[in-house]
């Protein structure tokens, strides 16, 4: 279960670009929830995944996942709870290492890394067998530099290692909005597969009202740093495009 | 005839200079390719570990454990220049800058206010010595060095497929990246600049060894010296040498390079007051390349969708 209780973060205080990103804003995710969020531009979504993730400190309130409060803890900390996609498909992968090595390094997440080798014999075979879930063929160019796969295949394999060791909570921050329509559905049906089958609590950003819709039990609308609609169960499944949109002019 | 004579007789000399310059070089390799980060610490660490090397050795150390110290005075010198980034946020560059300038004056007191001091072959028994370079025994310290850079090469290959070594290559190349991944990447920064001014010592205290001395000013440039042998080396075997380890050996091999030619240009006449010049010249082309091949071909895809 996740807890934000009342988080602000106010960019760049005291100056004239002074931007309140989040404003008090408290939310309750319960296990195996799969929450879609919506919001207009600067709404203060990315905020809220970048403070659950610890890029930055919240100024005020706390961040509690499964009972361990996150509030404090470091960014490299809190990744052994946390699996992350990013909407940049640049961010979340090693371009100068090779496949295996950039999910050799996720299957280690928030692991106390040693002196024993960064990857072992049996990893290729599980890896081989983990990559041909994608259908993208990755599984026999195990040992390309990642830096030279396409946006697409890169965002689904930093959503392979934001899995493999199971998180306790997973962030998807517009995570197939780089991507062209086919490879962005693709992305998501993968994603969508991903969390069902391992009933992962998952917090995904999309502009896409019908995705928001369509995906995940729960859908929340942030605006002004606050969530401002929660609709879960059968009555988000009731929602149309048509009331989304309504509800965005209404704020 | 007579040129090439002396260029002959010269080799050894410029291949054991090579050598001992392909140990920094592989410092600066894991600074600048693999931390990607350009440390320029070491223009001060490589007289420190000269510096404290020679004096314990005129202490009367032995001088493998005087170059154990060496090793640990560049450790120390990147710890300080890691901290600097780390914990105070001060840009690499100038975090570098920073301690090599306090690194002058620790020098000069590591070498009791003289701007030079010597270690005789006479009187020590060095690991290495310019001396025997031409001889064909075991004291040539082309033997020493050959499995001196083995051993470490082999060492480094290891260690960088380590957990923790695969740790330090996700930093130097997508923090993000890494910082999900749980990796502690201020950590790791930290660690790659010691190790990379601990190699960089270490060649300090084997070249102040060589040439029997070490100079305050010894380091004056090493950086780009070290970026020199890491560009030659990538740019000539860059194609071919795809492993880690071969991609070192490349960059040792660039060092070695890197000081026949300057033996070449030097017995062709040239004024040694210019070296550093042609040097900087030599890596600031090379450096360029990557750059005008980029704008080279972006102009000609350009006219190639033109003529379509
Ligand atoms: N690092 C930062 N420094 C300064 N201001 C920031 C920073 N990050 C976000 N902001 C500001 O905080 C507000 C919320 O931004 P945020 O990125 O959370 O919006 P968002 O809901 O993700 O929008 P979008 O849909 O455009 O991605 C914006 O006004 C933005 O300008
Ligand atoms: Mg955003």
């Amino acid at each position: 279960m996740l807890q934000v209780n009342s988080i602000y973060k106010t960019f760049n205080p005291g100056t004239v670009n002074e931007r309140v990103a989040l404003n008090g804003l408290d939310l309750t995710l319960n296990d195996g929830d799969f929450v879609t969020v919506i919001g207009g531009n600067g709404a203060g979504k990315s905020t809220l995944l970048n403070a659950i993730a610890g890029t930055f400190p919240v100024d005020a309130g706390s961040i509690i996942l499964d009972g361990t409060d996150l509030t404090g803890l470091a960014e490299h900390k809190r990744a052994k709870y946390l699996g992350r996609v990013f909407q940049d498909p640049m961010m979340g992968t090693a371009p100068t290492m090779q496949i295996v090595e950039n999910l050799a390094l996720a299957a280690r997440r928030g692991d106390k890394r040693g002196l024993k080798w960064g990857i072992t014999k049996d990893e290729y075979e599980k890896y081989h067998e983990m990559l041909k879930i994608l259908e993208l063929g990755l599984e026999d160019r195990m040992t390309t530099k990642v830096g030279l796969l396409s946006g697409g295949q890169r965002q689904a394999l930093t959503l392979l290692m934001a899995t493999l060791k199971k998180p306790q909570l997973l962030l998807l921050d517009e995570h197939t909005a780089a991507l062209d329509p086919k490879t962005a559905a693709k992305v998501l049906e993968i994603s969508d597969k991903v969390v069902k089958k391992n009933n992962l609590t998952t917090m995904m950003i999309t502009h896409n009202m019908k995705d928001a819709i369509n995906f995940g039990n729960r859908l929340i609308m942030v605006e002004d740093g606050k969530v401002v609609m929660d609709v879960s169960g059968e009555e988000k499944k009731k929602l149309t495009v048509a009331q989304l949109i309504e509800a965005f002019s209404n704020i | 005839m007579n040129l090439l004579g002396a260029l002959f007789s010269a080799l050894p000399g410029a291949i054991a200079q090579g050598l001992v310059w392909g140990i920094m070089a592989i410092g600066v390799y894991v600074t600048f390719r693999i931390l990607d980060i350009a440390d320029l610490t070491v223009d001060g660490s490589l007289a420190t570990g000269g510096a404290t090397c020679v004096m314990l050795i005129r202490l009367g150390l032995n001088p493998w454990l005087a170059l154990l110290c060496a090793v640990a005075s560049g450790v120390i010198a990147g710890l300080v220049t890691g901290l600097f980034i780390t914990k105070c946020g001060i840009p690499p560059i100038l975090a570098g800058i920073l301690t090599q300038l306090s690194l002058y004056s620790i020098n000069l007191r590591i070498m009791e206010s003289k701007s030079n001091q010597a270690v005789s072959v006479d009187k020590y028994s060095l690991l290495a010595s310019q001396r025997y370079v031409r001889d064909i025994s075991i004291f040539n310290p082309l033997v020493l060095l050959t499995v001196m850079l083995l051993i470490l090469m082999i060492l480094l290959y290891l260690f960088f497929g380590t957990e923790l070594g695969s740790a330090i290559r996700a930093t130097g190349t997508n923090q993000n990246m890494a910082r999900a991944q749980g990796i502690n990447t201020k950590f790791n920064t930290v660690l790659g600049l010691m190790l990379s001014n601990g190699l960089v010592a270490m060649s300090g205290a084997i070249l102040a060894q060589y040439q029997g001395s070490a100079d305050v000013n010894m380091g004056r440039g090493a950086i780009v010296i070290g970026l020199a042998a890491v560009i030659i080396g990538e740019v000539l075997f860059g194609k071919v040498f795809r492993n880690f380890f071969l991609k070192m050996l490349a960059v040792v091999l660039g060092a070695v390079i890197y000081y026949i030619v300057l033996q070449i240009v030097l017995q062709l006449g040239l004024n040694t007051n210019d070296l550093k010049m042609l040097t900087a010249i030599l890596v600031a082309i090379f450096l360029s390349i990557p750059y005008w091949k980029g704008m080279l071909d972006a102009k000609k895809a350009g006219a190639k969708k033109e003529v379509k």
